[in-house]
């Protein structure tokens, strides 16, 4: 089946990705409950219609397509263009459609970083993330401790982080929901005034865009 | 159910604002069949058989044990097959059949999924 070359292109290398993190072996442990209720679920939805196993496929491959980069280039962009930073403001979906990224039904709203005012994103009731511009979350934003903490003590979880603000910074914690999601936009780092917009979305983390850090310095 | 006592009115997934451990900044990239959890509970949600409202719904309801126990993609697993036989577009008979099948095709989730 086509789907299942895709499988073998994609999903079976050794050693780490190339995002640097450990691939799960779990195609090679012995099969776990949920992993057989998935089996299961997909061969029922595909023997009854509902969904084609290419359907699958494609949707896996656009998930896998969305990364942190999508979200520097539209923060380098908005860095580069005022214009752009305006609309970006103003309805961050729609500013990203602009680029090519679709962000779907999602309502995704820029919070920006001044001098003075650091914003951090959280769901503190479930998962909930700018997935469709910058893929999947961390595990670490799925965590109780996450969840919990970042909207009591921010300041804590931040340094847990290697970024530890001034007190004189506000840090303004937002909490997104299922239809709203966050991103942090932020501020451009000194020394970068002769960059052009490749160079400093380079500069720009996905941690800086979740608000646990900031972007790289030149 | 482990509700606490006076009920202070929250859920246990309600969790903003409690006390926790250090965050600890781990991740690892996404196994095959989380992706496809994944990319189930998209297709089938933009194809209108349930909300993510429906979805969050049936993971709050799984209970403080279950969040303990299970990974992310577990618990998410459970709760689009629960919105699904909702939705009537299988039976629990017929998710018990097929999960019976494919464990008699062999001990891993490669063997079991056939790629």
């Amino acid at each position: 089946m086509p789907h299942d070359h895709h499988d073998h292109d994609h999903f079976h290398h050794d050693g780490m990705s190339p995002s640097g993190h450990p691939y799960r072996a779990d195609n090679d442990e012995p099969l776990s409950y949920w992993q057989c209720m998935e089996i299961a679920v997909r061969e029922l939805l595909i023997e009854k219609g509902h969904v084609t196993p290419a359907e699958i496929a494609a949707q896996i491959e656009a998930m896998d397509a969305r990364s942190p980069a999508n979200g520097a280039a539209v923060v380098a962009r908005a860095w580069t263009d005022p214009a752009f930073k305006a609309r970006l403001l103003a309805d961050a979906s729609a500013a990203s459609a602009e680029m090519g990224f679709d962000i779907g039904g999602l309502r995704l709203i820029a919070v920006e970083n001044t001098g003075d005012v650091h914003n951090v994103i959280v769901c503190t009731l479930c998962s909930c993330y700018p997935r469709n511009l910058l893929g999947l979350p961390p595990d670490w934003y799925k965590t109780r401790a996450y969840r919990a903490r970042t909207v009591k003590e921010p300041r804590k979880v931040l340094a847990e982080f290697g970024l530890e603000l001034p007190e004189t910074t506000q840090v303004r914690v937002h909490d997104s929901t299922a239809d709203m999601r966050y991103i942090v936009l932020p501020a451009r780092p000194a020394g970068t005034e002769g960059m052009d917009e490749t160079a400093l979305a380079a500069l720009v983390t996905r941690d800086s865009m979740i608000g646990t850090g900031l972007p790289k310095t030149p | 159910m482990s509700e606490k006592f006076p009920f202070d009115g929250r859920r246990w997934h309600d969790m903003g604002g409690q006390d926790a451990g250090p965050v600890t900044p781990a991740e690892h990239d996404f196994a095959l069949w989380e992706k496809r959890v994944d990319a189930l509970q998209v297709l089938m949600s933009t194809k209108g058989h349930f909300t993510v409202d429906g979805l969050r719904r049936a993971l709050e309801d799984m209970g403080e044990d279950a969040y303990e126990k299970y990974s992310y993609y577990e618990r998410w697993i459970a709760a689009v097959n629960q919105n699904l036989i909702e939705a009537g577009l299988y039976t629990l008979e017929e998710l018990g059949e097929k999960m019976d099948e494919a464990r008699t095709r062999g001990e891993t989730y490669g063997e079991a999924a056939r790629g």
